[in-house]
């Protein structure tokens, strides 16, 4: 249609005949002029973003994994099975397993209590949620220190019935449950929005009590939303380190998470043993990745929703 | 189940829903609550279902007060507006949902999913995702979900509001033949008085918060109470403050007849089909429109610009 008014609005052009070529024909070349235009703009975007990842992500990134096997994997494997950072390595693992789920249950909590509540304040919860974003994690590791230390408010009361928590791993889970504390309630709070309530209303016309309502209607619908913000917590709380480093004491082979483990080998001169710690860390947070990734994509095939 | 409602209120901040009101549903009856957007009827049907609470008076479903009940509890089917499919459910599962909750056996939801949807004509969808269904396929399949767990009242909240005007008018009569059925006693919403009249039994007009008049569509019709259910519903001619005319009974006289009845000028004649509706203005300047029939239209010849006699029958006048 627009093809054969451009044709005809140009002197000389005659009504389009079947058969006839549109090459060498001023309107479809004034088109492809325009197709390259665009082509070269996109082009351009591209690689500007392209190349913006490239400096500041993955050639560090690409570094680090050059530097750790330049030498083989042979001294890869002695720096990351020597016993100090083994244990740092559990020892990460281990504070995710704690912070993580008590975040995603805290974070989908707090996400129905904005969306779903009705109360005063409710905006002021909102602003709470996000301090941890805000304050430099040293300060909450500081905080903590203030707390739950030995001069702290509570400290002499945790000391006298046995409980420490600042220079152990309660202290660390706290440090590490704080600094990530936004992502799963940030992340699922708009999906809630969006959803809106009427299937949980339909859900409750049709005799399902809340809990019901919650694990087979509303947990499924913002399922995404809770994986992404999990995600996002797994891989903050695994490369925590300014809070995590005053609260632990970074005592070795004790209080060391792999983060403060990397920082530890790098200040002893232990290049290749920080490189590879490194790449472990990395390879972590990738891994988590890829495995939202994989089980993102197999599960909505499924559904097809 | 016979349905009751005494005396409830509501208000929304300074917004009041519904204003002391009362209506009575007989058991197995199909009644329309029919008025204009911010009317109060959706608020109303809600607070039936309890997914909204009155702040005063009561509801009775049957013998029970199930005022202070929550919804779970109070055995009603009710189709959202939007239908309100759960979307990561298949169509059985959405169907047998309700069962579902109450931990029936396996093999009865299967039964009885199968069951509901022959009903509602969805045979063979029962794999499909809602997404992947048109607007009528997911009405009708959250009808079948809100009948599955056998409610003693149904309620619909703008059915067929936000289908095209052809699968519309299908369903309407669809619904109609379904509770004839199934006689459960329904309830449904619309601001349409066409559906109302057509598919059902009693018609509650609601205005601002209050009942203004229930019956049959007949006796709404024929014997309105005041202006707005007079306009609201079937068209209308108004003639004064408060003086209403059908356009069926405006009548228009052939010319041997002429001096019998009232000048009039044809401004327009549009044609409806066998409906032709006729535009005119009387002698003392009030614009009226007549409804005729396409066989009157063609025996009078009736065209633009052509002045003619009409009769006007003595109006019906309402207390301001």
């Amino acid at each position: 249609m627009s093809e054969s008014a451009s044709l005809g609005a140009h002197p000389g052009g005659r009504a389009l005949r079947p058969g006839s070529g549109p090459a060498g024909r001023p309107a479809p070349r004034t088109r492809a002029r325009a197709d390259r235009a665009t082509r070269t703009r996109k082009l351009g975007v591209r690689t500007v973003a392209l190349g913006y990842l490239a400096l500041l992500l993955v050639a560090p990134v690409a570094m680090i994994f050059y530097r750790t096997f330049e030498h083989g994997l042979a001294p890869v494997w002695d720096a990351v099975s020597a016993p100090n950072a083994v244990h740092a390595f559990w020892l990460s693992i281990e504070i995710v397993a704690i912070a993580v789920p008590l975040n995603t249950a805290f974070g989908v909590g707090m996400a129905l209590l904005l969306e779903r509540g009705r109360f005063r304040g409710k905006a002021l919860l909102g602003m709470l949620i996000d301090l941890p974003f805000a304050i430099s994690p040293v300060v909450v590791g500081l905080a903590l220190v203030l707390v739950y230390g030995k001069t702290g408010w509570f400290g002499n009361w945790l000391a006298g019935h046995g409980i420490q928590i600042i220079f152990s791993v309660p202290g660390m889970v706290i440090a590490t449950a704080v600094v990530s504390l936004p992502f799963v309630a940030r992340e699922t709070a708009p999906v809630l929005r969006e959803l809106g309530t009427d299937a949980e209303q339909a859900a409750a016309t049709l005799g399902a009590g809340p809990w019901q309502t919650f694990w087979r209607v509303t947990l499924p619908a913002i399922r995404w939303g809770v994986v992404y913000g999990v995600v996002l917590t797994t891989a903050r709380a695994l490369g925590e380190f300014g809070a995590v480093s005053i609260v632990s004491g970074r005592i070795e082979g004790q209080t060391q998470t792999l983060p403060l483990y990397v920082q530890d080998r790098f200040e002893n001169f232990d290049i290749t043993g920080a490189y590879a710690s490194a790449v472990v860390l990395a390879l972590l947070a990738l891994g988590t990745l890829v495995a939202m990734n994989l089980l993102t994509r197999r599960t909505r095939s499924r559904t097809a929703v | 189940m016979a349905i009751e409602v005494h005396n409830v209120s509501k208000r929304f901040g300074e917004f009041v829903a519904l204003d002391d009101v009362c209506i009575r549903v007989n058991d197995g009856a199909l009644t329309a609550l029919l008025g204009p957007s911010g009317s109060g009827k959706s608020t109303l049907l809600r607070i039936i279902a309890g997914l909204e609470t009155p702040d005063s008076g009561e509801v009775q479903i049957g013998e029970e007060l199930v005022t202070d009940a929550p919804a779970r509890t109070r055995d009603v089917g009710f189709v959202f507006q939007h239908y309100a499919p759960f979307k990561h459910m298949t169509v059985h599962d959405n169907v047998g949902f309700g069962l579902t909750v109450r931990r029936r056996p396996r093999a009865e939801i299967r039964a009885r999913v199968a069951e509901l949807l022959g009903l509602v004509r969805l045979e063979g969808l029962a794999d499909r995702y809602p997404s992947q269904l048109s607007g009528g396929q997911l009405q009708r399949m959250a009808l079948a979900r809100a009948l599955a767990v056998q409610p003693r009242v149904l309620l619909l909240d703008e059915p067929f509001g936000a289908l095209d005007a052809q699968v519309r008018a299908e369903l309407r009569e669809w619904l109609r033949r379904l509770h004839e059925e199934i006689h459960v006693t329904t309830i449904f919403v619309t601001h349409d008085q066409e559906e109302a009249m057509e598919v059902a039994e009693q018609i509650v007009v609601m205005n601002r918060g209050r009942i203004e008049q229930a019956g049959t569509p007949r006796e709404l019709y024929e014997s309105p109470r005041n202006e707005f259910v007079m306009s609201f519903i079937g068209p209308v001619n108004r003639l004064g403050e408060a003086s209403f005319l059908r356009p069926h009974d405006i009548q228009i006289l052939p010319s041997a007849e002429g001096g019998q009845g009232t000048e009039a000028l044809i401004e327009r004649v549009v044609h409806l089909g066998f409906e032709v509706r006729v535009e005119l203005k009387l002698g003392d300047g009030r614009d009226v429109w007549a409804q005729v029939t396409r066989e009157t239209a063609a025996e009078l010849e009736l065209h633009e610009g052509q002045i003619l006699a009409v009769r006007l029958p003595a109006p019906r006048v309402f207390a301001a």
